[in-house]
């Protein structure tokens, strides 16, 4: 469903992914995981091409991204993506903010697109905060929100940066959950996290990336419990020390 | 003080002078108000333009803000005045010639302060409307332009008082606004304390208003 093909991308001279391959199939729950400064949150953002790369190739459901002809927006519609810093518009409300884009990009009448997205909030656990605006809103109900926009795109792909970043530790959960729930339903995600109590519960494959490699892939149960690479190992040991 | 010499030209001063009605060219509404609508469409396109990614549209529209901001207003009426008729052969009215430099010069001002406003929404709005499957020019009218104009309204209003009181600068090529309609007055009456205390109160008052109007404008649309 998404495939990497020796990507590379740079900042100026900053090398950020260093020849990236890598699948992703259908239905399949990938976190990648690894220090700031990785390329972790590059390699996710380049999926939807917020983040151009400039040697390989990314496909995504063989639709080459490099393609001049490829209706990016119309690519971008089939893709959800969750920000760390949520990225609601200020100036809706929770319900506005999730039937923007079925109205606009989809052409999906009012009532049916409210449909949708009373459902999608209702999902996620906040019905009655509809009719408030982000700036009334919890963070955690905020990312719930932000989450319900993406969904009401139907997409076919689910990517998330750092979603639980910039929560208060006692929103985490209210998050992960909705995101443990999507998984189970099948949806195909990329989620970048620290949580690695998610990681272990819902990953089907755990993905460590360091200076804009790879440099391990695995199974939860052998990527925790018997990691190849030393640099795991020792990123392992840190956070999962305490 | 005896403003008696008001009431008495009460109907000049403000028919003439402040609105436009009467037997000259003039009002200072008459300019002010298509210069300050006018001035702001070209100046969404300018500030637009100054943000393109093309160089082609970028260039020119920082040429236009950089010399029309460095020039005085004054030159800019003088121009259009004295020059445009001789390119063009034809000569200009006096409302025509007033209106077309104060909506060029205010729309490099007018561009600046748009485009600070789009830079002012953070970038990961865009990102956010764009992953949505939003066009870039729906990303532009739903989410970026209607956080960037509220964001602009402190800045647009002060530009628009500045402009409204510039008006009376029209009066230089025979433009009778309401400064010029109280030196005319004055003229004949020699009463210019009072004179041109009036238009000092006249003047304030619609600059105050416009300045109300905004505060009400900036929290009628903070969300929440």
């Amino acid at each position: 469903m998404i495939e990497f093909q020796s990507v590379n991308k740079w900042y100026g001279s900053l090398h950020v992914l260093r020849g990236i391959n890598l699948r992703i199939e259908k239905g399949e729950v990938v976190v990648v995981c690894g220090p700031s400064g990785s390329g972790k949150s590059t390699l996710i953002r380049c999926i939807n091409r917020l983040e151009p790369i400039q040697s390989g190739e990314i496909l995504i459901d063989g639709k080459r991204l490099s393609d001049p002809s490829l209706d990016l927006t119309a690519l971008r519609a089939e893709i959800g993506f969750v920000f760390q810093q949520f990225n609601l518009y200020p100036h809706l409300s929770a319900m506005e903010n999730i039937v923007l884009a079925p109205m606009k990009a989809r052409k999906i009448s009012r009532p049916e697109a409210e449909e949708i997205a009373t459902r999608l909030l209702e999902r996620v656990g906040i019905p009655d905060k509809a009719a408030s605006y982000p700036a009334n809103l919890s963070g955690g109900q905020q990312q719930r929100v932000a989450i319900a926009r993406a969904l009401a795109m139907q997409p076919k792909i689910m990517l998330f940066d750092e979603p639980t970043s910039a929560l208060d530790p006692e929103m985490i959960n209210e998050v992960l959950e909705v995101m443990s729930d999507l998984a189970g339903e099948g949806m195909t995600m990329a989620v970048v996290t620290h949580e690695m109590g998610f990681a272990r519960r819902v990953a089907h494959r755990i993905l460590f990336m360091d200076e804009g490699q790879i440099i391990e892939e695995g199974s939860p149960q052998t990527f925790f419990e018997n990691p190849s690479s030393p640099r795991t190992k020792q990123f392992l040991s840190k956070i999962l020390s305490h | 003080m005896d403003f008696t010499v008001v009431a008495k030209n009460i109907d000049f001063l403000i028919l003439q002078g402040l609105l436009g009605f009467g037997n000259f060219v003039g009002g200072t509404f008459r300019l002010a108000i298509p210069a300050i609508v006018l001035g702001f469409i070209l100046g969404i396109f300018i500030g637009l333009a100054r943000l393109a990614r093309t160089p082609w549209i970028r260039i020119p529209a920082m040429v236009y803000v950089e010399f029309f901001r460095g020039v005085p207003l004054v030159m800019v009426i003088f121009w259009f005045w004295f020059i445009i008729p001789l390119l063009l052969r034809v000569p200009l009215p006096e409302y025509g010639v007033a209106l077309t430099a104060f909506v060029v010069f205010e729309a490099a001002y007018l561009g600046e302060i748009v485009r600070a406003g789009i830079q002012s929404v953070a970038r990961g709005q865009a990102e956010a409307a764009m992953s949505t499957g939003l066009t870039p020019a729906q990303t532009m009218g739903y989410v970026i332009l209607p956080q960037a104009l509220r964001n602009m309204i402190p800045a647009l209003v002060t530009q628009f008082i500045v402009l409204f009181k510039d008006t009376s600068l029209a009066s230089i090529i025979g433009y009778v606004d309401l400064t010029k309609a109280a030196e005319i007055v004055n003229n004949r009456e020699i009463r210019p304390f009072e004179l041109y205390l009036f238009i000092a109160v006249v003047y304030w008052l619609c600059t105050y208003s416009m300045s109300r109007y905004a505060r009400y404008l900036e929290r009628r649309l903070t969300p929440g």
